[in-house]
């Protein structure tokens, strides 16, 4: 009914109108309607290239070459060989020389006990795993090792990568996110570096071993903090050091660390590549070094191709932190596992580890001793803690050129490697954060004698001399 | 239409970025998540309607899901019905008038003319019998609807279960009034929907990984928060590894020259290639992978991983694209994330999706600065570990040759599985090793040993050793696993002077083969490509990836599922490798439990009409 109504009152209304103002409202929405419709000019459309353009363009693009060139006599085209084991002493390109270059701080490198083993466990189980950890790549000795590491360490959990740049690389990034904060030593190393860089997190750089310029950052944080209090909550904030620096040889100063950490509410994480199983009473590192019990610090990442002598390396710390990378740390999950009989040399160092504690003493006097004798060399700085068993040599009088210090520093290694000597200059890329000063970097290994360390300091002054 | 649009983003989400820190993306996703609660029925449907809608637009609607376009096979050949918009043309993958737009497919004829024109110094072009037949069948919309029920019954009762039950896991101790380290969400997944599949995943084993394997049973009294071993071992076929060629082996030359090779060398060489480790046995494996392979030079590193990861930053830098295939390998995405360059990541396999980023790139530049891109690189892999596809590689190559692009191809799954002589998917089409300008690979897989390498023209390996950061900073090789590198990668060759390695690789392509087309038979869905010993069954549901893990587990057959986050979260998957190291009896004992376990939990999904007769081992006999 209403309907109707309405029809009948619009038909009224109609009639009522004059006509021509009936055309006028046509034509109003006519226009209207072709103000909706019309097609329009488009400059954009005008901009468009034609396909003969398109053709063009692609023809005319010359890309970059994939790589540069590279000076042929670029000294890593032609790396150093080394035949035979590289123990005690060994063989660089035909010299026969003491071993003061490779990491192998504990002399395990050729110990019958450790080959035995890894052979054994390869008549066993073959050489490659052929799968990552979750793909049944877990084998026995794998979980043994684990076992085996977090009870070395004291600790609760532990896992195992299979090679020690992808473990602190990984690492980093299964804890640290897009927007979190991390605080940093400028001087560590490289696989850090890449776990920062992964993580997308801040990076906030303090000055190496420097808790005054570290404490000034963290200020920073609190302060910009106090002015976003909502961001602050969901910021997690990081800090990581290593225990002993590779690029200086320095250990790091970690009860006042620990005290920031309190302060600030950090976690800490530690990589003790080389700090692992030289420092502390019995080779746990810096923690048991300086005696702070290990729940302070949150996690700790180890390397074990320095004195463990395999492949490898691993993280431990409490379940509740490292069990999360099991699924989150990338070189974990998607990389095979590390090779059986590496596993097991591992475990056998262990091994020999807690059976003799001595090691550990001895290797720190080993330390001393070399710091001592290298620090009467004239010609060079030495860096590093007495305690260290990595120190790095630098030129008293450096020339301006990095580059012609890097030669400098070459030619002194080249004759002590013909002198009986083999210590190696330090290899950086030129894509560091902050590229460390170049350098030549001694080890130390718990089986020198006194007359070795002697010889040392005399065929490296000899060398200073000559080629300087 | 509008929440259709959402939908088909969160597809996009999932399938573009997949498996790089899952969880994070995960939590990206919670809020597409929500939206399916309320809408699970209508993706699906909904993706058909954009499908259909899209056809009649110019340009390639960049939504579309790469399983809606089959790239098939022998499809043709059963006189199957394939998706609208895909024709078949024996054996090759063609697809024609895709949604308008010109076939950037070659036909078979354009390829010859590449293969011939190649060839000029004399040497015949290979003909070579291409048989790229892979297939990605559509999942049946009941499964789809199934699934995405399933999955939030399970977030649902987790939710629920997290109400009212604490978890047993460790706290957090002595950190009070920290901010939490773990994302909610991300933990929730874990422990709700995660936990209750656990135990398909980390099986401890303790055998060789060979054609069979000894797991260390375990079991689990309070589903999945902790496991105990019950001090029994299960003997089972090992469908699980990545054994391509049998070199797991605990005795035979392989691990006698390892063991020699320790007692000369030594574990480890405490040192990184460029200070002092650098021993024979590298440079002696580096000699012998560019001779496999047919290059002027390779590199070699300690883990196949890390030489993706730490090398593609000395490749290409800021201001660089690359192009990357959205299953891609994690360690590719982190090299790629790490060297700063532009990425964009093309639909699998997808030379249409290719050829239009690419020609993008090359005609408008950089998208903010107009400049032309300093690079264009494509990042590939050989076989996809997780589709079980094999690369379009001349297609690609010519594409890139068009476009002067370079290419990466990662041939971590295909080296010594696929091709004549083993050397990988070159070997399969017959193409030229200078085409690609970066092989990567793993010794991992078929070498049955650990490391990777790159290889290719002098000029490119010498700025790896002079750049790579591998090289720089990581350590040198284990000289035992260089070693059972060497003497593996030397049978293969038959350099030892047996057929040896010519018969495994013939016998690995004869079990792939067999193995996939007596699935087929079965009427399961299997993806990928008929010569790829990576075989995904698809089983859809989250739940079910468990149920046939655990049931293949009883019958003594140990796999592999995959599921949400690593795949999407409609394509739950089982996943076979298949060795050259499995006789015809055990893989018709595994098909034979396979094809009994398909009715009981329902995997007979394929709608395609199965081949009747009997599937000879051994044959090459097209038709089937
Ligand atoms: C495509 C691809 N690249 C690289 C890797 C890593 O190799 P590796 O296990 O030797 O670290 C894998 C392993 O799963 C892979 O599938």
């Amino acid at each position: 009914m209403a309907t109707q109504w309405v029809l009948l009152e619009v038909f009224q209304a109609l009639n009522e109108v004059p006509f021509y103002h009936i055309f006028l409202e046509v034509g109003l929405l006519m226009w209207i309607l072709w103000l909706i419709f019309h097609k329009s000019y488009n400059p954009k459309e005008l901009e468009q290239l034609t396909d003969f353009e398109k053709e063009k363009l692609i023809e005319e693009w010359t890309p970059e070459p994939l790589v540069g060139n590279v000076a042929q006599n670029h000294p890593s085209l032609k790396p150093r060989m080394v035949s035979g084991k590289a123990g005690k002493f060994i063989n660089v390109d035909g010299h026969y020389c003491l071993n003061m270059a490779t990491h192998n701080y504990l002399g395990f490198v050729g110990n019958k006990d450790i080959e035995e083993s890894a052979i054994k466990t390869l008549q066993k189980y073959g050489v490659g795993s052929c799968g990552p950890r979750g793909f049944y790549g877990t084998v026995d000795v794998h979980l043994d090792l684990e076992d085996r590491l977090t009870e070395f360490m004291k600790m609760e959990e532990a896992v195992v990568y299979s090679y020690g740049f992808s473990t602190i690389a990984s690492a980093i990034p299964a804890y640290a996110k897009r927007g979190d904060v991390i605080f940093v030593d400028e001087n560590v190393n490289f696989a850090i570096q890449k776990g920062l860089d992964a993580s997308r997190s801040k990076i906030r750089f303090f000055k190496h071993n420097d808790m005054v310029d570290l404490e000034r950052l963290l200020m920073d944080q609190a302060a910009l903090d106090k002015k976003n209090p909502k961001k602050a909550q969901v910021t997690r904030r990081f800090l990581i050091v290593e225990g002993i620096y590779m690029n200086s040889g320095n250990i790091c100063p970690l009860p006042e660390l620990v005290e920031l950490r309190k302060k600030y509410r950090l976690r800490i994480f530690v990589d003790e590549s080389i700090s692992f199983a030289t420092l502390g009473d019995h080779g746990r590192g810096v923690t048991e070094y300086y005696n702070i019990p290990r729940e302070e610090v949150d996690m700790i990442s180890c390397s074990m191709e320095w004195s463990m002598a395999t492949i490898g390396g691993f993280c431990v710390g409490s379940s509740f932190v490292v069990e999360h990378q099991r699924l989150s740390g990338l070189g974990y999950c998607f990389s095979a596992s590390l090779p059986p009989l590496l596993a097991a040399a591992a475990i056998t160092s262990l091994d020999i580890m807690e059976k003799d504690p001595t090691l550990f003493k001895k290797l720190q006097q080993q330390c001393q001793l070399v710091h001592k004798a290298l620090s009467t060399l004239p010609l060079f700085i030495l860096q590093g803690d007495p305690d260290s068993p990595v120190k790095h040599l630098y030129l008293r009088n450096p020339p301006n050129c990095t580059n012609h210090e890097f030669n400098l520093l070459s030619k002194i290694a080249d004759f002590c490697i013909e002198h009986g000597i083999a210590v190696v200059t330090a290899a950086y890329l030129q894509t560091e954060k902050f590229t460390p000063r170049n350098s030549i970097r001694v080890t130390v290994n718990n089986m020198l004698t006194g007359d070795e360390i002697n010889n040392v300091a005399v065929v490296l002054e000899k060398a200073s001399s000559e080629v300087l | 239409m509008t929440p259709v649009w959402i939908l088909s983003d969160y597809y996009n989400n999932i399938n573009c970025c997949i498996s790089f820190n899952i969880l994070q993306l995960l939590k990206k996703n919670l809020i597409f998540l929500k939206i399916h609660v309320f809408l699970f029925a209508v993706p699906n449907l909904s993706s058909r309607l954009r499908f259909q809608s899209s056809s009649s637009d110019m340009t390639p609607n960049p939504r579309l899901r790469r399983s809606r376009y089959i790239f098939a096979s022998n499809m043709a050949a059963n006189g199957a019905v394939c998706s609208s918009k895909t024709k078949l043309q024996d054996g090759r993958c063609v697809v024609k008038e895709v949604n308008g737009v010109r076939n950037i497919f070659s036909e078979q004829v354009e390829y010859s003319k590449l293969l011939e024109t190649k060839d000029s110094n004399g040497v015949p072009p290979k003909k070579k019998p291409v048989r790229s037949k892979e297939s990605f069948e559509e999942v049946p919309l009941y499964t789809a609807v199934m699934t995405y029920l399933g999955f939030y019954l399970l977030m649902f009762l987790g939710y629920f279960n997290q109400l009212f039950f604490t978890p047993k896991v460790a706290m957090e101790k002595n950190r009070e009034g920290y901010v939490p380290l773990f994302d909610r969400f991300e933990s929730f997944y874990l422990r709700y929907v995660y936990r209750r599949v656990r135990d398909c995943w980390n099986q401890p084993i303790c055998s060789v990984p060979g054609a069979e394997i000894v797991l260390k049973d375990r079991i689990t009294k309070d589903y999945g928060w902790t496991f105990e071993y019950t001090g029994t071992f299960t003997k089972c076929l090992n469908l699980g590894s990545y054994n391509y060629l049998g070199f797991a082996e605990a005795d035979g030359p392989c691990a006698d020259a390892a063991a020699e090779a320790i007692e000369m060398y030594g574990c480890a060489m405490c040192s990184t290639v460029q200070e002092l480790g650098t021993h024979p046995l590298v440079v002696e494996l580096e000699r012998t992978t560019a001779k496999f392979l047919g290059t002027e030079d390779a590199i070699v590193f300690g883990m196949g991983f890390a030489t993706n990861s730490l090398n593609l930053p000395s490749l290409v830098s800021p201001g660089c694209l690359v192009l990357s295939d959205e299953k891609n390998h994690a360690s590719l995405i982190l090299g790629l994330r790490l060297s700063g360059a532009t990425i964009k990541v093309f639909r699998h396999n997808n030379m249409l999706s290719l050829e239009k980023l690419l020609r993008d790139a090359v005609i408008y530049g950089q998208p903010r600065t107009r400049r032309p891109w300093k690079k264009i690189l494509i990042v590939v892999e050989g076989v996809f570990s997780m589709e079980g596809s094999i690369v379009h590689l001349p297609d690609i190559i010519r594409l890139k040759k068009k476009y002067k692009a370079y290419l990466y191809l990662d041939e971590a799954h295909s080296i010594g599985a696929l091709g004549e002589n083993g050397r990988g998917v070159l070997d399969y089409y017959g193409c030229d090793p200078n085409d690609v300008d970066i092989l990567m690979g793993t010794f991992t897989k078929s070498f049955g040993s650990a490391g990777g390498y790159i290889a290719g023209s002098k000029r490119l390996i010498d700025h790896l050793r002079v750049n790579s950061h591998a090289a720089c900073y990581a350590s040198a090789m284990s000289p035992p696993i260089a070693q059972q590198i060497i003497t593996s990668m030397k049978i293969i060759m038959g350099e030892d002077g047996t057929l040896e390695g010519k018969k495994r690789i013939i016998q690995l392509a004869r079990n792939a083969r067999y193995f996939r087309r007596r699935l087929k038979q079965i009427g399961v869905i299997i993806y990928g490509n008929d010569d790829s010993p990576v075989v995904p069954l698809l089983v859809y549901m989250f739940s079910k990836i468990g149920a046939v893990v655990r049931t293949l587990r009883t019958r003594n057959i140990a796999t592999v599922g995959v599921g949400f986050p690593a795949t999407p979260l409609m394509e739950g998957r089982i996943r076979f490798c298949i060795s050259a190291s499995h006789t015809k009896e055990q893989l018709d004992k595994a098909l034979e439990v396979i094809e009994e376990i398909s009715d009981t939990l329902g995997l007979r999904y394929s709608q395609l009409p199965r081949f009747k007769g009997e599937v000879v081992y051994g044959s090459d006999d097209e038709s089937q």
